[in-house]
């Protein structure tokens, strides 16, 4: 998941009755399935809520770009750097529809970006951690895609429109991002002793991030409640951690490889995995911007922003000129 | 085995996978989301590129090397991209100014390929055809824009061409395997090509206000192998290590 503690409100969840009739009538129209419009009123928490979450997902697919960037240039064969370059060229256009879905909603790209560059606002906290192997080209693929895939598929769902139908074109991208991340985790897992021992060091590290992706616990929270009125949040983010793991822990099983939790066992009574949690302190540092490598991402985005300054302005003075000479010519 | 066909082959291989790779380091860091869509696309047509080259030279050389062999297991003596492949990226304006001179060769060569006797190669020039004419026309108007653009862009762009310039007489430079290909008809006179490649220069450079440097000396090494830049070897060390490090493992 790349939207983590995303605020709504703040305040409890109105009922019906206590809507004027403008605001139940659009929450009318989200419980009975229908989808909003960026035409379409809608109360400003659900406007500023959206704009927080779509624009962090987004932030995550551009910032993603690093630690699989990270291994572009040391792909192991010509076909495996060729997926790692389509992949992230996959996770740039999803940045690109998000942050179009954003507009929808009356901000533009260009503040987007300046709230990301000056850490207002945040991305995920997994792209915070190193890629340090081969293998954690797989372990992020199987995990992280894996991990963003559980709740991405339910938010094709949401009720904003334009955020759904980018969703749709998303999961079926990121399906195939999670099976590639296998497959490399297959071929490690059965490869040379050094290369079982990349696979597992490469689960030990992102096993406990990947918790983390779907967010602290958030059964109490208000937030959450508002959120999945509205149906921006479509489960809880405990419900899709479970699903999460129900999903991950037999491929690890099948993968002959070692999920660093003493605690995992099947219950038969749930009909679940059960597991530890992460280390939640460890969370709000990397929060907080003490994870591994916040420093390095903010640093690299700053820099290929300011960088690209002249690019951009060059492109515009020419765009510029070109129309002037073509009014000149009419 | 054909020894000059398997020189040709690799030479056409090695210029797309150092490109290739030059174009992937600007992986997640381009001046926008675009550009980084349109880098990340241009580096997977020439891996792809690289593939088919590296293969078929594989198969002509008939020693059980294939594309993966080529491309991670020889130094630097026996690459035989052209010199300016392996430039360093340099600014945007200079990986672009890079890019576009080596696109209007790519292409008329390319096109000049559809030919060729042997019918394999035909067949690459063919599928790679189609994306080169397409970064042909990206690079072409990238350089326009940013040439007639700002003050600012408009002197790196200049720059950036100066840099490069003596690496553009290479590409057109013709020896004994040239003559082999063309003695079998199974590869243009990169002599012949030089012409047509002035003229789409000089029409772009013109609409990018940019002037085209008067001294025509120019570098090489590369396409033969006799002495390439030291940016070579620091980019094998990179694109090869983990298969030198693990020469057990398969990926
Ligand atoms: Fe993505
Ligand atoms: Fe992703
Ligand atoms: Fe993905």
């Amino acid at each position: 998941m790349y939207a983590q503690m995303i605020k709504s409100t703040g305040k409890t969840v109105k009922t019906l009755d206590e809507m004027d009739p403008q605001e139940r009538a659009f929450q009318e129209r989200i419980d009975a399935g229908g989808k909003i419009e960026p035409k379409d009123w809608m109360p400003d928490g659900y406007r500023k809520t959206l704009i927080r979450q779509i624009g962090q997902h987004a932030h995550s697919e551009i910032v993603g770009q690093l630690p699989e960037g990270n291994w572009i240039t040391r792909a192991p064969t010509l076909e495996r750097k060729a997926i790692l370059l389509a992949k992230v060229q996959d996770e740039a256009g999803h940045g690109l529809y998000l942050y179009c879905a954003a507009e929808t909603l009356g901000v533009s790209r260009d503040q987007l970006t300046r709230d990301l560059l000056s850490g207002k606002m945040k991305y995920s906290s997994i792209f915070n951690y190193p890629t340090l192997t081969w293998a954690d080209m797989g372990a992020v693929g199987w995990l992280v895609d894996g991990a963003a895939i559980m709740n991405q598929v339910p938010l094709q769902r949401t009720s904003y429109g334009p955020y759904a139908r980018a969703m749709v074109r998303i999961c079926k991208e990121e399906s195939f991002h999670q099976r590639q991340g296998f497959d490399i985790m297959m071929k490690m897992a059965n490869g040379t002793d050094a290369q079982r021992k990349m696979a597992q060091d490469a689960l030990n590290r992102f096993w406990g991030p990947a918790l983390m992706m779907f967010g602290p616990s958030d059964e109490n929270s208000v937030h959450s409640a508002q959120s999945m009125a509205w149906k921006i949040k479509m489960n809880s983010n405990d419900e899709l951690r479970q699903k999460f793991v129900d999903q991950t822990a037999p491929q690890a099983a099948y993968l002959g490889l070692t999920i660093p939790d003493e605690t995992l066992a099947w219950n038969e009574e749930r009909g679940h995995y059960d597991f530890a949690q992460p280390d939640w302190s460890e969370f709000f540092d990397v929060l907080k911007g003490n994870g591994p490598c916040n420093t390095e991402r903010l640093e690299a985005r700053n820099k290929a922003w300011d960088d690209g300054a002249w690019v951009r302005e060059g492109l515009m003075a020419h765009a510029a000129k070109r129309r002037s000479n073509q009014f000149a010519a009419e | 085995m054909s020894a000059a066909l398997f020189e040709f082959l690799t030479r056409m291989g090695d210029n797309t996978l150092v490109l290739g790779h030059r174009v992937s380091e600007w992986c997640g860091i381009a001046p926008v989301l675009e550009e980084d869509i349109a880098l990340a696309n241009t580096a997977l047509d020439l891996i792809g590129q690289t593939t088919l080259w590296l293969s078929l030279a594989g198969e002509v050389e008939g020693k059980g090397r294939d594309a993966d062999a080529l491309a991670f297991h020889r130094d630097v003596w026996d690459f035989r991209n052209l010199l300016i492949t392996e430039q360093p990226n340099g600014d945007f304006g200079q990986t672009m100014m890079r890019q576009f001179l080596f696109d209007c060769w790519h292409v008329l060569y390319l096109d000049a390929l559809r030919n060729s006797s042997d019918a394999r190669i035909a067949a690459i020039a063919e599928k790679s055809l189609k994306e080169v004419t397409y970064h042909f026309e990206r690079s072409a108007e990238t350089v326009i824009g940013l040439g007639d653009g700002t003050e600012e862009s408009h002197r790196r762009m200049q720059a950036a061409l100066n840099r490069l310039w003596p690496f553009v007489g290479e590409m057109f430079d013709s020896d004994a395997v040239d003559q082999e290909m063309i003695a079998q008809g199974i590869a243009p006179d990169p002599q012949a090509l030089r012409p047509a490649f002035d003229a789409k220069l000089t029409d772009v450079m013109a609409k990018a206000t940019l002037a085209i440097p008067g001294d025509d000396f120019s570098h090489a090494g590369g396409r033969n192998g006799a002495r390439h830049t030291e940016h070579l070897g620091h980019m094998l060390t990179q694109m090869q290590w983990l298969q030198r490090a693990y020469p057990d493992a398969t990926w």
